[in-house]
């Protein structure tokens, strides 16, 4: 086809803005006023400082620990979880069901974050739903407080990100051949085998995928651990927004920021790594 | 095991069972937060003191209902038209980018690719965060060399929609770029045989041939940009968009009139999700 360079122009002049604008320079300019700080007579200098007191005091990398490893509880439970799900929906549900389930797991998926945990707050609290229910049942005696702690935090990270766990592994599922499975049983292979041989080799692109997308949403979530863990589950997004917000201390949220940054791509580049598998690939 | 191999009872009804437990997880605080904005209590929780629609029409001064409840009714507005201008900008610049990615070789081509990508694994509150201090950076810039003062690098309407479009328009392009892959280029290459130049090849084929993903990729980013916190929380202004608004209300304790605007906001994106899906099924 021949090549026009003004049609060329057209397409890239827009895109080189959003990217350059948009992603390049402020990521730039976060890694710079990480590496600033005022020095003692409160003039702006180059410095360490701030990594170095992300290192020095515990809370800060206690809680960076704390958020990575949270967050790959999350992904492993949400893959737990998922799993016999999309079976369900790509081998077990009729066809005519099959499409009405996909239909009703992506719904809840589009209402907002915000509302559906406000939802489980209603549901979980002490005065809420659950505890007025199993209080006239007899159940309990008391209600229980069943927010603010690490197991609901985590079962709301879970909630909000388990669409982008099913999603793919529906369609990897989807695209596995009947036959193989019917192949197996007929020689006598348990259900056992058969998920361990065929069916979870098979999904590995769709399981690599999902977890990556749910770990990064856990991961840089905010909303969640805020409102489900309460004061005593520290989330490292809390921290930057603490330094940003409350303590207007710029140049620790940019490193804070910097180093989440960090962890994200070094996770995500070794999940590919590991599964051979690249970012294209994942995202489509 | 699956649909055409004998399965016991007892498997049919424990996987049964269990698909039916998820989905009500699933779907359990959704319906909570319905419910219980038409009961007529004070707080958003049980016991049912009966029906009442005063969360929706009260006009104080005792109760005020969402259609009387300005903060959250502006709040509304202001999604509405971050959504607008978000999606707008980002299908034009994510068909651009599509077109670029699929038809154009250029040196760079690759590097350019991958930026694209990269907001697929920035975290968004590290997008917001950047994107403040890129904006803060240029502020002072400006005032500093030239006397100016813009709104736009201040946190305002404006820097919400930026930081938005910066990474909704990777999930256009990516969903346009699918179709446009899909596209016989010999309909374009016998268009400009008969003396189209390339823009009208564009206009009248191409893109006619990609509208649905247009406007499917609109959709999805009209639904990404309403239900946005995490970026949206360091950028907003004086004008909070929905889901910062809610944010607000439930973290300083809130009455029913959460729910009720939980409720319209479910009701409304769910029409949107099926109307999507329904004209995505009918393109198939």
């Amino acid at each position: 086809m021949q090549r026009s360079r003004l049609v060329f122009w057209i397409f890239l002049a827009p895109v080189l803005m959003w990217l350059l604008l948009l992603i390049v320079l402020p990521h730039l300019d976060l890694l710079t006023m990480s590496f600033r700080g005022e020095d003692d007579y409160g003039d702006m200098v180059w410095t360490m400082q701030n990594y170095m007191n992300f290192f020095i005091e515990p809370i800060y990398w206690l809680t960076f620990v704390r958020t990575a490893l949270y967050a790959m509880i999350t992904t492993f439970i949400t893959f737990l979880l998922a799993m016999p799900v999309s079976f369900f929906i790509a081998k077990l549900a009729r066809a005519r069901v099959q499409g009405a389930l996909m239909i009703l797991l992506l719904l809840p998926f589009w209402v907002s974050e915000m509302v559906r945990i406000y939802g489980w707050m209603i549901l979980l609290r002490e005065s809420g739903v659950l505890n007025y229910f199993m209080l006239k049942l007899g159940v309990i005696d008391t209600p229980i407080e069943m927010l603010y702690n690490d197991a609901t935090m985590i079962m709301g990270l879970v909630y909000t990100s388990m669409l982008f766990m099913v999603v793919p592994l529906v369609s990897v599922m989807e695209s596995l051949d009947d036959s193989l499975i019917e192949a197996a049983h007929d020689l006598g292979a348990g259900q056992f085998t058969i998920w361990r041989t065929i069916i979870i080799p098979h999904c590995k692109p769709g399981i690599t995928s999902g977890s990556i997308v749910v770990f990064m949403l856990a991961l840089g979530n905010y909303l969640t651990p805020n409102l489900m863990g309460g004061k005593n589950s520290l989330w490292f997004t809390e921290q930057i927004y603490n330094q940003f917000i409350a303590s207007f201390n710029w140049n620790q949220g940019s490193a804070f920021g910097f180093l989440l940054l960090l962890l994200s791509s070094l996770i995500i580049w070794v999940g590919l790594r590991v599964t051979g598998q690249k970012l294209g690939e994942v995202a489509s | 095991m699956i649909r055409s191999l004998p399965r016991s009872k007892t498997y049919d009804w424990s996987f049964n069972g269990f698909i039916l437990l998820y989905f009500t997880f699933l779907f359990a605080p959704l319906l909570v937060t319905c419910v219980l904005a038409f009961n007529n209590s004070d707080f958003p929780s049980l016991p049912w003191q009966g029906f009442s629609l005063d969360w929706f029409l009260a006009d104080g001064p005792g109760r005020i209902g969402l259609f009387h409840d300005d903060q959250n009714l502006r709040s509304i507005v202001t999604s509405f038209q971050t959504a607008f201008f978000v999606s707008i900008l980002s299908v034009v610049v994510g068909t651009c980018a599509s077109f670029l990615f699929e038809q154009e070789e250029f040196r760079f081509k690759g590097v350019l690719y991958f930026l694209m990508l990269a907001p697929l694994v920035i975290p968004g509150v590290i997008l917001g965060i950047s994107l403040l201090l890129a904006a803060n950076t240029a502020g002072m810039f400006f005032d500093e060399r030239f006397g100016l003062d813009f709104e736009l690098f201040r946190p305002s309407f404006w820097l919400v929609v930026l930081g938005q479009f910066s990474f909704i328009s990777t999930f256009v392009t990516l969903v346009v770029s699918a179709r446009l892959r899909k596209f016989d280029p010999a309909l374009e290459e016998a268009a400009l045989n008969l003396g189209a130049t390339r823009l009208g090849v564009i206009w009248h084929i191409t893109l006619k041939f990609l509208r649905p993903s247009i406007l499917g990729a609109g959709a999805v980013a009209f639904l990404m940009s309403f239900e946005n916190f995490n970026t949206t929380l360091f950028l907003v202004g004086s004008d909070p968009t929905l889901p910062i608004n809610l944010y607000l209300q439930v973290r300083d304790g809130s009455t029913p009139v959460v729910n009720a605007v939980s409720l319209m906001l479910i009701v409304a994106t769910s029409l949107l999700a099926v109307v999507n899906l329904y004209f995505t099924k009918k393109e198939e």
